[in-house]
């Protein structure tokens, strides 16, 4: 092997860089080259993804409907302060 | 009331790039400057629908975000309807010199702190501190082979694959309530990159312009923070 392959230690701490598509074009190879014989890596990156996935579902925590009156009173108060200045 | 800020043309990004002083936005894609536009006027035309759907859409992040200044649920509830009537009043100054995203949530920073002063609490540290940490394994070492090994730095024990779990396992209230334990025990400037990125949604060049860091230590204090939750995470789910 001419190159230095990637390992898996490696790869592990370039998983953002890669997600965030942040790799230079050669690392990006070592790292997909790496990634297409290394289940555990694969596994590890398919973690990572499940990872985003789940974080990206707590977004969905619904306001409290008292909150949401409450704001959207203050919204109706600012307006109707800024059309009778 | 001044409408200046209405007559001026701002129908391009380029005329947006143009005022922007940050210089962590270069590439153009920190502000959404088009979408920004039709926003701002739905809110300055009074459009309760925009204002709603907005105020929902950042809820979780702000919540969040105020927290980790304030010491309960009701005052950051408190904080983030401070935020939004300083946004609403402050609507005819928004002068897009960064995306209107970035305006609110700086708004909701300076609210939250001055609350955590009134109230006597420790200001946590924001990302700006942590430029030169130095390089720390994400990956506990001892999964790996050494380096005395005829392959150093491939797995001894690799991770075990998650898709052989039920979907309503992964989805479950209790695991959402895992992250969240292991979001709570993130530094703070990792626990602020990770919850725009990951749960509000930002890009790389928003975080980096609203907390004014380079794309590098973005990018440091996002990968530890996510490997702390994958770690959290697989183990509970370990556990079984
Ligand atoms: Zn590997």
């Amino acid at each position: 092997m001419i190159e230095h392959a990637m390992t898996c230690q490696e790869l592990v701490e370039l998983i953002t860089s890669y997600l965030d598509d942040a790799l230079p074009a050669d690392a990006r190879q070592r790292f997909e080259r790496h990634l297409a014989v290394c289940p555990g890596c694969a596994i590890y990156l398919e973690q990572m993804r499940m990872t985003l996935r789940l974080l990206g579902t707590l977004s969905a925590e619904t306001i409290p409907a008292t909150t949401q009156q409450e704001l959207l009173a203050a919204f109706r108060g600012l307006r109707h302060m800024g059309e009778s200045r | 009331m001044s409408d200046s800020e209405n007559q001026q043309p701002r129908t391009t990004g380029a005329s947006r790039e143009a005022d922007d002083v940050s210089g962590a936005s270069t590439s153009g894609e920190a502000a959404g400057p088009a979408s920004d536009l039709g926003l701002l006027e739905a809110l300055r035309r009074g459009d309760e629908e925009a204002y709603l759907s907005l105020v929902s859409m950042h809820y979780a992040a702000m919540l969040r975000l105020a927290l980790m200044y304030v010491g309960s649920r009701a005052v950051a509830e408190e904080v983030i309807q401070e935020t939004w009537v300083g946004v609403l009043q402050g609507l005819d100054r928004f002068e897009g010199r960064s995306s209107l995203k970035t305006w609110i949530f700086r708004i909701l920073l300076n609210r939250a702190r001055t609350r955590a002063q009134r109230e006597n609490r420790t200001i946590p540290f924001s990302a700006l501190v942590t430029t030169t940490e130095p390089f720390e394994p994400t990956v506990e070492p001892d999964v790996f082979r050494s380096a005395e090994d005829q392959h150093p730095g491939s797995w001894i024990t690799p991770p075990a694959a998650w898709d052989s779990l039920p979907e309503e396992r992964l989805l479950s209230l209790e695991t959402r309530q895992q992250i969240d334990q292991a979001l709570t025990t993130l530094p703070a400037a990792q626990r602020e990159v990770i919850t725009l990125r990951d749960i509000d949604g930002w890009s790389a060049n928003e975080v980096c312009d609203y907390l004014d860091i380079s794309e590098a230590n973005q990018r440091v204090l996002l990968h530890r923070a996510r490997a702390r939750v994958r770690r959290a995470l697989a183990g509970y789910l370990a556990a079984g």
